[in-house]
């Protein structure tokens, strides 16, 4: 018998403190496997962001660094210019790059650096105890909006794909989704191209991960993979915003 | 022919696999629990697998390695 899967090389033993069945654990997985798949382990630098993924370096095999909340696009661009032939890339919540970070993620894709970017669109604070996001659905609530989000006085949710997808420089921007076995196998897909498209000095890559936040959503894990295939999936369309090298 | 090893002190009892699992054959344990005070998945019916490693794609915490 052979293995048709394990956890990926990339990732330490170190158990994730994620709360059960919390998708950032998934994403953590398919960042690995496509570091392993392009065997950079050795020259990868991580940017943890703050929010739950905070102790990310803790999971990582690779060299992290922890940025100051919303400035993992600043760091990694640094990096990036400091050490080119290493790949670099950032991994962030919703509260982290598109609301306190969102200058420099916009500033980043605009001057389109060479670096990926892992964006995981939860639809709010996960970390500090479920406050509202950018990325709130409207409607939704949360601790602060306990009305459900109103967007006369909240103002409308943000699409960062589609907002990035006006800029020039960007090479790659995708929404993919992790909460069933198809969209896992999509989102594998387009983590690895953002990492490869950086191998290959392609430039900026950006893949938004619609993932779940049951404790916050107050939902089971499995409801909570429903609430994106219902609720998220229709607001924030799955697919591919830019891809420069086919002409998108 | 497949074969399925847990991990079983990193599952969160999720039930993330038990959902993606075509064949229906995990479960929550429901006679013990785990070092983390969780009822760790299990298989109730091992000859059934067919190794589509469906379970161990949606699981977050690397529990599941699946072996075909
Ligand atoms: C400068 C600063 N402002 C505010 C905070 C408080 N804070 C910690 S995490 C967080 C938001 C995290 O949300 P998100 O980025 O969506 O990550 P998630 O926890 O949902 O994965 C905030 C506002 C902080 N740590 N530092
Ligand atoms: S609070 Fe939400 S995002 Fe944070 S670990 Fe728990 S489920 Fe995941
Ligand atoms: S490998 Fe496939 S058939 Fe076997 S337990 Fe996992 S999901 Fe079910
Ligand atoms: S998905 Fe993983 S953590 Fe969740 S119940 Fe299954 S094996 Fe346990
Ligand atoms: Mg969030």
């Amino acid at each position: 018998m052979a293995i048709v899967f394990q956890k990926p090389k990339s990732l330490t033993d170190v158990p994730y403190h994620y709360c059960p069945g919390c998708t950032h654990g998934i994403v953590h997985r398919l960042v690995a496997e496509a570091i392993d798949a392009l065997g950079i382990e050795g020259k990868t630098i991580g940017i943890a962001p703050v929010g739950c993924s905070v102790m990310a370096y803790d999971y990582f095999k690779c060299d992290m660094i922890e940025a100051s909340h919303g400035r993992a696009p600043a760091v990694a661009t640094g990096v990036k210019r400091a050490l080119p032939d290493h790949v670099v890339f950032t991994y962030q919540g919703d509260g982290d790059l598109a609301s306190i970070g969102l200058c420099e993620t916009v500033s980043t894709a605009c001057r389109g650096e060479n670096v990926t970017i892992i964006f995981i669109n939860n639809a709010i604070y996960g970390m500090t105890g479920g406050q509202m996001a950018p990325t709130s659905l409207i409607g939704q609530v949360t601790q602060t909006s306990p009305y459900g989000r109103d967007p006369k006085t909240q103002g409308m949710p943000i699409r960062i794909c589609e907002l990035l997808a006006t800029l020039d420089a960007p090479a790659y921007l995708e929404r993919v989704a992790v909460n069933s076995v198809a969209h896992v196998r999509q989102a594998k897909k387009a983590i690895h191209k953002a990492f490869q498209n950086q191998v290959e000095g392609k430039g900026f890559s950006l893949v938004e991960v619609i993932s779940t936040c049951p404790t916050n959503w107050g939902l089971t894990p499995e409801k909570a993979c429903q609430f994106v295939e219902e609720k998220m999936i229709p607001f924030y369309p799955l697919g591919c915003f830019k891809d420069k090298e086919n002409g998108k | 022919m497949a074969k399925l090893t847990f991990r079983e002190d990193l599952c969160k009892g999720c039930g993330l696999c038990v959902t993606a699992c075509p064949k229906k054959i995990l479960a929550l344990s429901k006679t013990k629990l785990n070092h983390k005070g969780h009822a760790p998945v299990e298989c109730t019916d091992p000859a059934a697998c067919v190794g589509c490693a469906s379970c161990a794609l949606m699981c977050p915490d690397c529990v599941i390695t699946v072996e075909r």
